[in-house]
């Protein structure tokens, strides 16, 4: 087959008009409405946290542009799922930077997540939220995290769960950086109160057998456990500890227990009294949060498993970004991050919650609360607890352009 | 005194766990030379039939010992019939389609239940013995394990059926000059293996709790107790469970439950390269 010049030319032709054409929408969109980009796993083994954050940042859209959308212009939200995959976060973070050109990117849910976007979007200088609870320590002026950290929830726990129960701690928890960063802030509140850790056992994401660390937490007969286990697999040392009686022998607290709906998913009696600390439950008394979680069940349907504690992180996440850009007048990065850095804060569900300027973390409320017949009985209420294991680190009036992760010294 | 019998009942357990997610695995690979890399996911749809089993209102014992075995079972005569039958002798192309079949099935598996996991609460209370307290459904597990190895051991050695699959599985031309169809032979046996991780997977779901992609914590483990074990089917899979179990956990209560892990590795590699054939390559050889 030959190829006549004038038929490719025409060809050409065409197909650059097409382009042209195609392309112009996409222009006249831009000026009318404000992206930002949403990388949850929605799928993979993560899921069951990603989720309910896709949702609350839908929820948090749609009440902002009801109330007239932010400078006058409607918000839209660029949704990438990561499938619980480190090479798509990477793949996904660079898309919605460059080719969706998203004014803030909200998402990661682990660490190791975070750590793969955080440097994409310091290359490529776009606003980055991280709406998860973590080890604490990241410092860096492009990212805001909206989570608690162990000096806000361990801090609190601690001294409570010692003082209920005794001061002979035994812990068991997850393989990786959470858990061992986590595990040794246990060890430090709990040699500040004159309590003892008395052993620590680390297990792989994917060990679901606990038989001898059962029998050797019964050998070492401490007060209480605390758990800092995550994810399906160690969900049935939950399972198994009460199948051998224990759970009402040796009584539980958790940092990380109902993250994972770990309290619906088990049955009642397998989660009955156990004690966690987090900013938010889905049970916080108050005018805020009930029209939270009614305007949620209107929107989400009445059964929705549970709000928890990434959920409402990431609505607030997308809150105080929107009062950001409000007071900036733009979506300019800089600008935005300088208004954030006015010290705004946000009434949400949780509480009031403030952005720290030195370190980009949030001051925020903290509540302990104990399991009861799936619910959440709250015991105590701490306010406005700051962010103090990254302060000790790192100050980013100081030293604006830090960029890394500081593992706190402990 | 109290501290090692109890040590020694979770060796047992270990064991009686390891027997039962790869004995099913040890029927097909050992007789037929197929290797399964799905049977993974056979022990998950098990835990999957047996709590949907129980929330339908079928009794959890019935659905355990029953249902799911039956419905693993049924489904492995499928996949048999509609994969496994057509790769008999090609070994290599065997692992991907099975391979592919095990993605097959988690996803599937996703699609129906979701990804968040799912359980039953231990039906058998706890059993004091001295200061400790263990689960007496350790005990259930052990006797399961025990009862499947005593049933496969007679109806190998005792049955009719088991005369046959034998001499099949040696020489299937000479069976089949002899008037018995192969075919349905090696289909009623990688049945009978489904079945098995079935069970294993409904006897293990109270435990555990199951995911769609919980197979994967089964599957390596099981795969290395066949290859341990050796020719010999029963014989095989006991001695290797035995073996990677007591080490398994001795090394867990010794240290940490990781270095348990890394123990039972670590023997694997050595005990296949001392015995490339196995336990049962060298010791009890011509046993079941």
């Amino acid at each position: 087959m030959t190829i006549a010049r004038r038929t490719l030319l025409k060809a050409a032709a065409t197909s650059a008009t097409v382009g042209a054409a195609g392309a112009l929408p996409a222009l006249a969109q831009s000026t009318n409405e404000i992206v930002i980009g949403s990388l949850h796993d929605l799928s993979g083994g993560l899921d069951v946290l990603g989720k309910p954050m896709e949702d609350a940042m839908q929820l948090a859209v749609e009440e902002i542009n009801g109330a007239g959308g932010l400078l006058g212009k409607k918000v839209r939200i660029v949704t990438m799922d990561p499938q619980s995959n480190m090479q798509l976060y990477a793949q996904y973070a660079q898309q919605l930077a460059l080719k969706d050109k998203v004014s803030a990117l909200f998402g990661g849910i682990t660490s190791a997540s975070r750590e793969v976007i955080r440097p994409v979007m310091k290359r490529f200088n776009t606003l980055y939220f991280y709406n998860t609870q973590y080890e604490g320590g990241v410092c860096d002026r492009n990212i805001f995290c909206t989570g608690q950290t162990p000096a806000q929830n361990v801090e609190k726990l601690v001294p409570y769960v010692t003082k209920r129960w005794g001061k002979k701690i035994y812990i068991v928890a997850a393989d990786y950086n959470y858990g061992q960063i986590t595990a040794d802030w246990i060890k430090k509140y709990a040699k500040d109160i004159g309590a003892t850790v008395v052993s620590t056992d680390f297990f792989p994401l994917d060990v679901n057998q606990f038989g001898p660390t059962i029998q050797k937490i019964q050998a070492a007969k401490p007060d209480l456990l605390i758990s800092v286990l995550v994810g399906g697999a160690h969900m049935a040392f939950y399972r198994q500890w009460a199948a051998a009686g224990m759970n009402t022998k040796i009584p539980m607290a958790s940092t990380t227990f109902n993250n994972g709906n770990e309290h619906i998913v088990l049955a009642p009696a397998e989660s009955q009294g156990i004690v966690t600390a987090f900013s938010y439950f889905e049970s916080i008394d108050g005018p805020v949060n009930k029209a939270f979680v009614d305007r949620w069940h209107k929107k989400f349907g009445a059964n929705y498993p549970y709000i928890g504690e990434l959920a409402a992180a990431t609505y607030q996440g997308v809150h105080l970004w929107a009062l950001g850009v409000t007071k900036a007048g733009t979506t300019d990065r800089v600008k935005t991050i300088a208004a954030l850095e006015s010290g705004l804060s946000f009434d949400g569900p949780s509480g009031k919650v403030t952005i720290d300027p030195a370190t980009h973390h949030c001051t925020l409320d903290i509540q302990i609360a104990e399991c009861v017949d799936r619910k959440w009985k709250i015991l105590e209420s701490y306010k406005q607890q700051k962010p103090v294991d990254t302060a000790a680190v790192c100050d980013l009036r100081k030293n604006p352009a830090e960029n890394k992760q500081f593992v706190i010294k402990i | 005194m109290d501290y090692f019998a109890v040590v020694g009942i979770e060796i047992l357990n270990a064991i009686a766990t390891l027997v039962l997610v790869s004995i099913g695995l040890a029927i097909v690979f050992g007789m037929m030379k197929v290797i399964n890399l799905a049977h993974g996911e056979f022990i998950m749809i098990g835990g999957y039939a047996a709590i949907t089993a129980v929330k339908l209102g079928v009794n959890i014992w019935v659905a355990m010992l029953v249902v799911s075995p039956l419905v693993v079972g049924l489904l492995g005569a499928a996949i048999e019939w509609l994969i496994i039958r057509h790769l008999y002798g090609r070994m290599i192309d065997t692992m991907l389609a099975t391979w592919g079949l095990s993605l097959l099935l988690v996803g599937g598996v996703t699609s129906i239940y979701g990804n968040t996991t799912i359980g039953l609460s231990s039906p058998l209370g706890a059993l004091d013995i001295g200061a400790y307290k263990v689960s007496l459904y350790t005990a259930f597990i052990a006797a399961v394990a025990l009862g499947v190895a005593a049933l496969m051991y007679a109806l190998l050695k005792f049955s009719r059926f088991g005369l046959i699959a034998r001499g099949v599985m040696q020489d299937p031309g000479m069976a089949a000059a002899l008037g018995v169809s192969p075919a349905r032979i090696y289909c009623a046996t990688f049945s009978i293996g489904a079945a098995l991780a079935g069970l294993a997977g409904a006897v293990l779901a109270p435990i555990t709790g199951v995911v769609p992609t919980i197979g994967v914590a089964y599957v390596a483990k099981s795969f290395i107790t066949v290859i341990g074990g050796g020719s010999s089917i029963l014989t095989g899979t006991l001695t290797a469970s035995g073996l990677f179990g007591s080490v398994n956990q001795i090394a867990s209560f010794a240290t940490t439950p990781v270095i348990g892990e890394v123990a039972l590795l670590l023997v694997a590699i050595v005990l296949v390269r001392l015995l490339p054939q196995g336990i049962t390559g060298r010791f009890f050889r011509g046993r079941i």
